[in-house]
């Protein structure tokens, strides 16, 4: 049986959201508040396991009286606010947040990205040919997963999951800064000389594929993966004591990737080496 | 937590700078050699962990000892620290005073930006590369602003070693700032700060007043100047009479934001939470700014006493007066004062022997124009990147260490000083209804007595750039620096208040003012402002990393283009300066296309 925890009870605030009044439990976010009033904020650096960043500002909205735009996904909702999500303004913000960062990084990989593009009529090339790009070539460096940089849209969120909020290895940090700005392990050096524990925990929460299983990233390679022909098999690690629910992503009757249940009570998406990578003894079948 | 670190064993040089920095070492846990005694006790931990913030000392440290930050040296800092190797990487290469691969041990940081450009900085830098030649063993740096506006062009030559050296050039030619670099112990010496300020020794000043007149070393003399009379009749008034006499005088800040001063002070003082600090922001960026370098420079007891104040009204006993890297001379001053300041009774335990606590630490920027920004201020001191936290929380809430902070420019703090001494209802007679008190602005450019001019708020620019001797045919006026925007020649009735240039669609910000003729193109200006805005993005939003970037491409590709040849990439630029004031996190993203929206509007760019 699954334990939910329900907290303590929280005052329900009163506020409207593009006119209309909701009502959201102290606390929470206009990002919550909107999508439990089924309106389509997009987001890219939100994680439902992280505390916000709010760094890459796709989820901005018009809040009266705020001189700029607040971004929805860490701004928490004020008894009688004003939101308005899908004015002139914020629109034009996502679209151009949009054109910046698909004219200086791959997002090809990125779920949403292309209908976000469509729907906000962004046009990346308008920067013409010449707009510099991240131009990072695919850091494979061990056999597990794949650091593809030129994917990467900085919104800090491996960093967040390798470090305090989650598994407290410290092994990435962004360095540089400005464009110049890359998630790093000190000196640059290969993630093999590392703090790095390979939980996987960071590629559990990248949103753009930027770090990928390297079982993924070589079949991509090859032309050979195929989404819509897999299956998602959610079991129960059989390692150790804890539990963890794990997701086997399964093509051709091979395990191609594992992740883990984002709204797991105890684990929260996070997994140990052996849960996330230990799954070659399934497979061998000699 | 369980670090990991390489093989990389830091030279007995760059142990000895982090040592001096932080005592030797106490047990294998923080880098010694292991002993017996290590097997059973682990040493380190949370008692380590709390001094994250020395991370930012030691970079300096290493890189004042040695030049450059090398492997070993940053994990013997982290060992030393507990700080993991990563973040430490993530902090050094934040700072563009660091490096973290090998170069020469002297440095000479050559300002390209706005005022040295239009003196000549381009054809400085080329003299220079040339008459070091191949192998001279200095290091020539490009850079922003060196806050020497007055005596452009500038440079400013640091040479590790124990101890650093730093020689200033300004103005500089190529002879001087060679030898600067070459020899910096035998470079003249710098001239006194009160020549950065026309009006030296006039009557009627309030903030420079004692500028020249003092000697900058000598608390005796500071207090025969009236100094430490504020602080006494500040014990008089009791902490809520302070902050009742400085909300009453409408002091509102003077780094650029212009928040009343009083309110702050308020509402960090009535904030349950403990302890409260004062943070004094002395990382004066702004390209054309230098008005509080020269105040720390001329009269930096004042500061102190300023600080004390600020302290005793906030309830706060501990102090942070975060300094501009680039201001040797401002940090070697400010440094002295507090340390006689404590040596006297003026700072410690028991402040005139009125039972006030308080001391102050100064803490050394390295070079990031973000680090302005309140946050990424203390983020820098805490020693994390420089990159602004998001608001709210404000910082009278969650500041420093997340704890209440009140956080004021140094020219803010040093109009405490006054209006306690004249009382708030004579200071607010100065200037005007909604901008009380004097303001320094920083003239520079093509003026004849470029300096720190003070003027009650309520002068026109016409005044002000007439006290400056402005020269013939000005072409623009920059108000505000980079993140300020132009106004026209022919706007010189424009009052300079906070509400007057506010209605006439500018910014006062932090009170730049510097005059350009018309021997500098102005797309070049505008090229190097975005220059200056891409070099000095934090990275953390994306419209600001992405949109300085597209700024600056968009800036480059129509340098010598006007008319409908320019149209399609002004146009390009109005709709990425939009989402970038909209949608950045901080004040840098969000201004970053003030300026060259104003020439485009204004001034007629491109047209």
């Amino acid at each position: 049986m699954t334990v939910t925890p329900l907290g303590i009870p929280r005052r329900l605030l009163e506020f409207t959201i593009d006119g209309e009044p909701v009502r959201a439990p102290e606390g929470s976010t206009i990002l919550d508040a909107c999508r439990a009033a089924g309106k389509d904020v997009p987001t890219l650096c939100q994680g439902d396991t992280l505390a916000p960043k709010n760094a890459c500002r796709l989820c901005v909205v018009e809040v009266e009286g705020s001189r700029t735009l607040v971004p929805a996904c860490s701004r928490r909702a004020e008894p009688g606010m004003e939101v308005r999500t899908d004015t002139e303004r914020a629109r034009h913000s996502r679209k151009l947040v949009l054109e910046l960062l698909a004219s200086s990084v791959d997002l090809s990989t990125t779920p949403m990205a292309a209908e976000w593009i469509k729907e906000y009529e962004a046009k990346p090339d308008r920067f013409g040919p010449d707009a510099a790009r991240v131009n990072e070539e695919p850091r494979v460096d061990n056999d597990l997963y794949v650091r593809d940089y030129d994917k990467c849209i900085l919104c800090y969120k491996c960093v967040d999951a390798c470090g305090e909020q989650w598994q407290n290895s410290f092994a990435i940090s962004v360095a540089g800064r400005g464009f110049d700005a890359r998630i790093a392990v000190e000196h640059d050096a290969p993630l093999t000389d590392s703090a790095c524990v390979y939980c996987g925990n960071c590629i559990e929460v990248c949103p753009t594929g930027a770090l990928s299983f390297r079982s993924e990233f070589d079949r991509r390679a090859a032309g050979t993966w195929d989404e819509s022909a897999q299956t998602r098999t959610t079991t129960v690690c059989a390692y150790c004591g804890v539990g963890c629910n794990l997701t086997l992503h399964v093509q051709d009757n091979e395990i191609v990737k594992v992740t883990s249940p984002h709204d797991n009570p105890v684990t929260h998406g996070n997994l140990c080496i052996k849960g996330r990578f230990g799954y070659q003894h399934v497979q061998n079948r000699g | 937590m369980d670090l990991h670190f390489g093989d990389s064993k830091p030279t007995d040089e760059e142990r000895a700078a982090v040592d001096a920095l932080l005592g030797p070492p106490q047990s294998s846990w923080e880098g010694a050699d292991r002993s017996d005694a290590d097997l059973r006790w682990a040493r380190g931990g949370r008692a380590a962990r709390d001094r994250r913030d020395l991370l930012l000392p030691g970079l300096h440290a290493i890189n004042d000892r040695v030049g450059w930050i090398s492997e070993g040296a940053l994990d013997y800092l982290c060992r030393r620290l507990t700080v993991p190797p990563a973040e430490a990487y993530g902090v050094a290469t934040f700072y563009a005073m660091f490096s973290v691969r090998p170069r020469p041990a002297t440095v000479l940081h050559v300002c390209t930006d706005l005022a040295c450009t239009a003196a000549g900085a381009q054809d400085l830098c080329a003299g220079i590369e040339a008459g070091l030649g191949p192998g001279s063993g200095v290091h020539v740096e490009r850079g922003p602003c060196l806050g020497l506006c007055e005596r452009a062009p500038a440079a400013l030559a640091i040479r590790a070693g124990d101890p650093v050296r730093t020689a200033v050039a300004a103005p500089a030619t190529v002879r001087e700032a060679v030898l600067a670099a070459s020899a910096p112990d035998s470079a003249p010496e710098e001239p006194p700060a009160e020549t950065a300020v026309p009006q030296a020794g006039q009557d009627g000043l309030v903030l420079l007043r004692r500028v020249g007149a003092v000697d900058p070393s000598s608390l005796d003399d500071y207090r025969a100047h009236g100094g430490y009379t504020a602080l006494r009749e500040a014990f008089a008034l009791g902490p809520a009479g302070v902050i009742r006499e400085v909300t009453d005088s409408g002091l509102v800040g003077r780094g650029g934001a212009a928040f009343p001063t009083g309110r702050k002070w308020q509402a960090t003082a009535s904030q349950p939470d403990r302890p409260h600090y004062v943070v004094c922001n002395a990382d004066e960026s702004e390209p054309g700014t230098f008005k509080d370098r020269v105040l720390m420079e001329g009269d930096p007891y004042a500061l102190v006493e300023a600080m004390t104040i600020a302290a005793y009204a906030v309830g706060a006993h501990r102090g942070y007066l975060y300094l501009r890297g680039e201001y040797p001379r401002a940090i070697s001053r400010m440094q002295h004062a507090v340390d006689q300041a404590r040596a006297r009774g003026l700072l410690g335990d028991d402040i005139l022997g009125q039972g006030h606590s308080f001391d102050i630490e100064i803490r050394r920027g390295a070079g990031a124009y973000v680090c302005g920004e309140e946050t990424a201020l203390f983020n820098s001191i805490e020693g994390y990147r420089g990159e602004p936290r998001s608001k709210p929380p404000f910082p009278v809430e969650k500041g420093l260490f997340g704890r209440p902070t009140v956080e004021n420019n140094v020219e803010t703090l040093v109009n405490v000083l006054p209006i306690l001494t004249m009382g708030a209802a004579a200071y607010a007679a100065i200037g005007t209804a909604r901008s009380t008190g004097p303001k320094l602005f920083c003239v520079s450019g093509a003026v004849e007595r470029p300096g720190v001019h003070e003027l009650p708020f309520g002068a026109t620019l016409g005044e002000l750039l007439e006290s400056a001797g402005v020269r013939d045919r000005l072409r623009a006026v920059l108000l505000g620096g980079a993140a300020g925007g132009f106004v026209r020649p022919d706007e010189l009735d424009l009052p300079l208040t906070f509400e007057g240039t506010r209605e006439a669609g500018t910014s006062l910000g932090s009170g730049v003012v510097m005059a350009f003729d018309d021997t500098v193109p102005l797309p070049r200006l505008l090229l190097r402002i975005a220059e200056f805005f891409r070099d000095e993005s934090c990275g953390q939003c994306v419209p600001c990393r992405v949109g300085t970037v597209r700024q600056e491409e968009a800036l480059h590709r129509i340098v010598e283009r006007t008319g409908a040849a320019a149209a399609e990439d002004v146009a390009l630029l109005r709709e990425v300066g939009r989402a970038m004031r909209d949608a950045s996190i901080c004040g840098l993203g969000q201004t970053a296309w003030n300026a060259v929206e104003s020439a485009i509007d204004r001034l007629g760019a491109y047209e």
